[in-house]
C-alpha cells in the first residue's frame, strides 16, 4: 500500500507530468509565468482545485449517472474555483489583479478535468486526493521553474527582490526584455520538455 | 472605425493564442493535419460567435439587475453553463440536420465546451467592459478568427515537419512548442498597431 501511495504520489511530477510528457493544462499556464510570485498563487491555486475537485468527486462518483457526469463535475470544478478566487480577492488582491482570468480559466483547465475522468471516478477518495494533489504538484513545479527563468532573466529580480547586482548594470548587462513576452515562455516549456526526454529515454516519440 | 480596430487588433495583436495562450490543449491536439484543423477551428469561430453575445447580455444584467444586488460573482459559473449548453445544442442539431458535417466534426464539438479560447473570451468581454453588444460580436468573431488562423498555420507547419530531420528527444512536443514561439515572435510584429 506504501508504494502505491509512493507511486500515486511521484509519478505525476516527473514520468508522468501533466505538462511536459501529457500536454494537459498548458492554458493557463504559460501566461502567469512572468513573475515568481504569480506562478507560485497559480500552482496553489490548482493544487487545491484539483486535490478538493477530486476527492468530492470521487466521494460522489456512484451516485452521478455516466450521462450527465460533465455538468456534474463542471459546477464542482466552478464551485471550487469561484471560492479561491473570491478568498484571493480578500487576502491578496493584486496578485488576483494580475492573473486577472486565469484564475477563473482553471475550470477549463484540462488538468482538472482530465484526473477527475481518468482518475477520480473509478478510485477511493482518499487516493483521489493524492492523485489531485500530485498533479497539481507537478503543474506547479514546471510553471516555477519557468517563471524562475523568466523574472531572473527578464527583470534581474526574484520574487520582486534584486538578484542582479547594480555594478552588472553598470558594466553594460542588460535585462533581457524578450523573456518576459509570450513567445518565451513556449520556447522555455519545449527546452524543458527536451532536457527531460534527453534525460528519459522512454518517452521520446517515434 | 472602430469597430474594424477592434476587429483587427482581436485578430492580430490580442491573438487568443500567441498572446493570451488560450485554448492551448486542444490548440496542440488537433493540430496535426490542416483539414481537421480546419474543422476546429470553424467550429470555434462559430461557438465563440454565439456565446459571447448571450454571455455580455448575462453579464449586464448579473451587474446591474432590477433587485439591485451585485451578482457578479456568480458570472463564472453562468459562463462555462450557457457554454456547455450551447455546444450540446449545436452537437445536436448538427447530428439531426448534417449528419456528414457530424462524422467529420463529432469528436471535436464536445471538446470546445472545455476549450479555454471560449470562456476565455466571455472572461476579458467582462473585463474589457465593451460598450455594446455590436462591439462584444466583433471582439468574438475576431478572436474565433485569429484562433483559426493560428491552428490552419500550425497545422501546415507540422505537416512539412514530418519530413524533417529533428533531435530525438524534441520530436512531437518538444519541437511543436518551440514552433509555437517562433511563430508567437513573428506575431508580435503586430503590436502597437491600430487603424
Amino acid at each position: 500500500m506504501d508504494a502505491k501511495i509512493k507511486e500515486t504520489l511521484l509519478n505525476p511530477i516527473f514520468k508522468g507530468n501533466p505538462i511536459t510528457v501529457l500536454v494537459l493544462g498548458i492554458c493557463s499556464s504559460l501566461a502567469v509565468t512572468v513573475e515568481l510570485k504569480g506562478a507560485l498563487v497559480m500552482s496553489l491555486s490548482v493544487i487545491i482545485v484539483t486535490g478538493l475537485a477530486n476527492f468530492i468527486l470521487s466521494l460522489l462518483r456512484n451516485t452521478i449517472p455516466m450521462r450527465v457526469r460533465i455538468i456534474v463535475q463542471l459546477v464542482v470544478v466552478a464551485m471550487l474555483v469561484i471560492l479561491v478566487d473570491e478568498i484571493l480577492k480578500a487576502f491578496a488582491y493584486p496578485v488576483e489583479k494580475q492573473l486577472s482570468v486565469y484564475i477563473g480559466l482553471i475550470i477549463t483547465n484540462c488538468i482538472v478535468m482530465g484526473r477527475i475522468e481518468a482518475f477520480a471516478l473509478g478510485n477511493k477518495p482518499f487516493a483521489s486526493l493524492l492523485d489531485g494533489l500530485a498533479n497539481g504538484a507537478g503543474y506547479g513545479l514546471i510553471l516555477v521553474i519557468v517563471a524562475f527563468f523568466r523574472e531572473l532573466l527578464g527583470s534581474g529580480t526574484l520574487l520582486g527582490a534584486r538578484i542582479i547586482p547594480e555594478s552588472f548594470y553598470e558594466a553594460g548587462y542588460m535585462n533581457n526584455g524578450l523573456v518576459i513576452l509570450p513567445p518565451m515562455a513556449l520556447i522555455l516549456i519545449g527546452c524543458i520538455i527536451w532536457v527531460q526526454r534527453s534525460l528519459q529515454k522512454d518517452l521520446q516519440e517515434k | 472605425m472602430e469597430y474594424i480596430n477592434l476587429f483587427v487588433k482581436s485578430i492580430f495583436v490580442d491573438n487568443m493564442i500567441f498572446a493570451y495562450f488560450l485554448g492551448m490543449c486542444s490548440y496542440l491536439a488537433v493540430s496535426k493535419n490542416v483539414k481537421t484543423a480546419t474543422g476546429l477551428g470553424v467550429a470555434v469561430i462559430f461557438v465563440l460567435l454565439c456565446t459571447l453575445p448571450i454571455n455580455y447580455l448575462i453579464n449586464g444584467f448579473l451587474t446591474n439587475n432590477p433587485w439591485g444586488v451585485d451578482l457578479g460573482f456568480l458570472s463564472l459559473i453562468i459562463f462555462i453553463a450557457v457554454i456547455a449548453a450551447f455546444t450540446q445544442i449545436v452537437e445536436m442539431v448538427v447530428e439531426k440536420f448534417a449528419p456528414a458535417l457530424y462524422g467529420q466534426l463529432g469528436i471535436y464539438l464536445p471538446l470546445i465546451a472545455v476549450n479555454c479560447a471560449i470562456l476565455g473570451g466571455s472572461l476579458f468581454m467582462q473585463q474589457k467592459e465593451f460598450a455594446g453588444l455590436g462591439e462584444a460580436a466583433v471582439y468574438a468573431a475576431g478572436s474565433g478568427l485569429g484562433w483559426f488562423l493560428a491552428i490552419v498555420c500550425l497545422a501546415a507547419i507540422r505537416e512539412r515537419l514530418q519530413y524533417s530531420k529533428v533531435p530525438a528527444a524534441l520530436k512531437g512536443t518538444g519541437i511543436t512548442f518551440i514552433t509555437v514561439g517562433l511563430m508567437a515572435m513573428a506575431f508580435m510584429t503586430f503590436m502597437g498597431i491600430s487603424l
